[in-house]
């Protein structure tokens, strides 16, 4: 059941929950994401800050296998993520999908499930009970029969985190889960996201508020297109830091990486990475 | 009905046909993808002539072949524009179905002028001719049918994933790429069985108009898929039914016509989504925010009458009083009456006692919004009443009783006129 702390062996030795190397990714010939290396550390609440076009989501994405970097590679708890899936929930933006789709609230959260349940078999009355306290915990059990379209935007946030938490996962990918809420539910989500904590899950969060910044998390990556910093929100969330993610554009960098790309336009396959090869 | 050998043939095929059609077009609708199927369509005239020209023969097997292979090139060449270009979907689907349509019709015509004898029907995949479909045909119908039907049922929950939320899907293991390529599949092959019934330029809409019918009677995925199923089906057996008892009916386009005016009136009439649905509720919404002013009105006059709501309260006062003409006060003062919630007296209206309770709730919601703005939101006495007029029809008693709660039970709006108290059941 969601919610119960996990029962594994401790790691004999302290591993990243995602290890990024020298991670690359462009869409056609425009970068995004320009030589990331990255360690982030089990257990803890992870903010991704950054401005518009910094290529948070992309780095989530990339991490999820769901767009092919250029060059590098990315590891799930030392493994490739293919290996990792079961561990790993997902909370894509809430734009990103129709939300006039024919369903609702309890279908969407039983969603988190199927990679569970594999082929042919359809949910049953324990998918059903496992999604319902999806929805108790993030206290929208009583809109599990609306239909989609009707939820608030908040709401549909909620139903979004219950489907992420269906998938009972030792990492949590989240796309901007505080993006355009009403504030009881940003409360709701935070008081959810420190319940993940305690019991040792991660939580890595695409975040665009930098006031709460230092309030909701433990741990900060800051993100241009390049890694600026990560590391111990007290040490790395300086105005310092701040003002090289923010400030200051990369034209010299943007130039120089469409110049790369489209010498390699002509073979892409030879650079690309593939499946979980080193 | 005693029916002909054909006629009973053209109603089971182009039945199966509707089914199916009705089924993989929910897909195709929810994955925006609608015109994907017209696209295919056109894409699969080339592919006949070629394999007529390859076999000078109106066997079905080649021309099928060449369609099949057509159309899958054609859906290819639509991904690999979409993929390796700044081209969008739409104008790589536009794009790919004007060209290879073009190419069809040039191959149809130079077909027309071969000294061959037999190429005479060919063009009949442009619009149909459902009366040359054979036993043979409709084995294929239903084997399809049931293909369909047997995917569609197996894989629901992996489809349904995939059409909300394909980066999900993708993300938690699904073999997205093989889904859509079976979906694709699925799709050409429906197409190409179908042109000989609907033909090249009518054939989407035996895809989509059942599942757009479909979509405005359900929320749930499945239901859809069944209704559309039905529409699809019923419009195809019912289109063959016309067609063989009125003479001079191309049945093709009878049974788009007929799924055509069940999306109309699905349009129309459909709970919730439909026009005329949403036009009775604004009308419902309209008639209940004038029979709540008119209470207020009423109310307040007897406030001001030192609090004598026996009294009488006279036309001229209530007439103009909200720009409404004579017609739309009479009828909004019938309504209240039939409710039992106000007497006509000559020259005037009078509350009765539960028509007094109706409007003290109607003030009571005013009054406690007006108090909630000043007293939380800090704004100005003056600018409230604006706000709490709109609210006044709005608010819950769920809300009402928060709203009392958290102002304390207030007794008198900031205005300093009393709120209306709860009495007793």
């Amino acid at each position: 059941m969601p919610g119960e702390p996990m029962n594994e062996d401790p790691n004999p030795l302290p591993v990243s929950a995602i290890e990024v190397h020298d991670l690359t990714v462009a869409y056609r010939t425009q970068p995004v994401l320009w030589d990331i290396d990255l360690k982030l550390p089990e257990g803890q609440l992870i903010a991704i800050v950054g401005p518009n076009g910094a290529g948070k989501s992309t780095l989530l994405k990339a991490i999820l296998g769901l767009v092919k970097p250029v060059t590098g590679w990315v590891r799930v708890f030392d493994a490739p993520y293919a290996q990792r899936r079961s561990w790993v929930g997902y909370v894509p933006q809430r734009e990103s999908v129709d939300w006039d789709f024919p369903t609702n609230a309890l279908d969407v959260v039983t969603m988190g499930l199927y990679g569970r349940l594999g082929w042919l078999r359809r949910p049953g009355r324990r998918e059903r009970e496992t999604a319902l306290s999806c929805l108790e915990q993030v206290g929208i059990r009583d809109l599990a029969g609306r239909q989609i379209s009707q939820l608030s935007g908040g709401q549909q946030q909620r139903v979004f985190l219950a489907r992420a938490l269906a998938q009972q996962a030792r990492l949590y990918l989240m796309d901007e889960p505080f993006a355009g809420v009403d504030a009881t539910t940003e409360r709701a989500i935070l008081t959810l996201l420190n319940e993940l904590k305690r019991e040792g899950r991660t939580v890595v969060a695409v975040h665009h508020d930098l006031q709460t910044v230092a309030e909701y998390f433990d741990h900060v990556v800051l993100l241009n297109m390049r890694l600026v910093a990560a590391g111990p929100v007290r040490e790395v969330f300086t105005p310092e830091n701040l003002h090289k993610t923010y400030g200051g554009r990369l034209t010299v960098l943007t130039q120089a990486t469409e110049s790369l790309l489209r010498s390699r336009a002509a073979d892409p396959a030879k650079h690309q990475y593939r499946g979980g090869k080193r | 009905m005693d029916l002909s050998f054909t006629a009973r043939n053209v109603l089971i095929g182009a039945s199966l046909l509707g089914l199916t059609g009705g089924v993989l077009g929910c897909f195709a609708v929810l994955r925006r993808q609608s015109l994907l199927g017209d696209a295919l369509a056109h894409a699969a005239l080339p592919g006949i002539c070629v394999g007529y020209l390859l076999t000078h023969s109106k066997e079905p097997a080649p021309l099928f072949a060449g369609a099949l292979v057509a159309g899958l090139i054609g859906s290819m060449t639509i991904q690999l524009i979409i993929r390796n270009s700044r081209i969008k979907q739409d104008t790589a689907i536009g794009m790919v179905l004007s060209v290879f349509f073009g190419v069809g019709i040039v191959l149809l015509t130079y077909i027309q002028k071969l000294p061959l004898g037999n190429q005479s029907g060919l063009d009949h995949f442009l619009f149909g001719q459902a009366a040359t479909l054979l036993p043979r045909d409709i084995r294929i119908m239903g084997v399809m049918a049931v293909v369909v039907v047997l995917v569609t049922t197996l894989l629901f929950k992996e489809l349904k994933l995939l059409c909300f939320d394909r980066d999900f899907a993708d993300a938690t293991g699904q073999p997205t790429r093989w889904l859509e390529f079976l979906l694709t599949t699925l799709l050409v092959v429906v197409v190409v069985v179908g042109l000989q019934t609907v033909g090249v330029v009518l054939i989407v809409a035996t895809l989509i108009t059942p599942a757009a019918a479909a979509r405005q009677w359900t929320e749930r995925l499945g239901v859809m898929l069944v209704l559309a199923a039905l529409i699809g089906g019923g419009s195809g057996a019912v289109g063959a039914l016309l067609s063989a008892s009125v003479p001079n009916l191309p049945t093709g386009p009878v049974i788009v016509l007929c799924a055509s005016a069940v999306l109309i009136v699905s349009l129309l009439v459909a709970p919730r989504r439909g026009l005329v649905w949403a036009f009775l509720e604004e009308r419902r919404v309209t008639r209940r925010i004038r029979r709540e002013n008119l209470l207020k009105d009423l109310y307040t006059w007897g406030e001001r009458n030192n609090g004598r709501w026996t009294d009488p309260v006279p036309a001229t006062f209530i007439m103009g009083l909200r720009g409404q003409s004579g017609t739309q006060l009479t009828q909004t003062a019938g309504r209240l009456r039939s409710r039992g919630l106000l007497t006509p007296v000559a020259d005037g209206m009078l509350l009765t006692d539960r028509g007094l309770s109706a409007a003290e709730g109607v003030v009571r919601k005013h009054r406690l919004w007006e108090l909630y703005l000043t007293r939380r939101l800090e704004l100005p006495s003056d600018h409230v009443h604006r706000d709490a007029e709109t609210m006044e029809h709005a608010l819950t008693e769920e809300d009402v009783a928060a709203l009392e709660k958290v102002l304390g039970h207030p007794q008198a709006d900031p205005h300093g006129r009393p709120i209306p108290p709860r009495r007793a059941a």
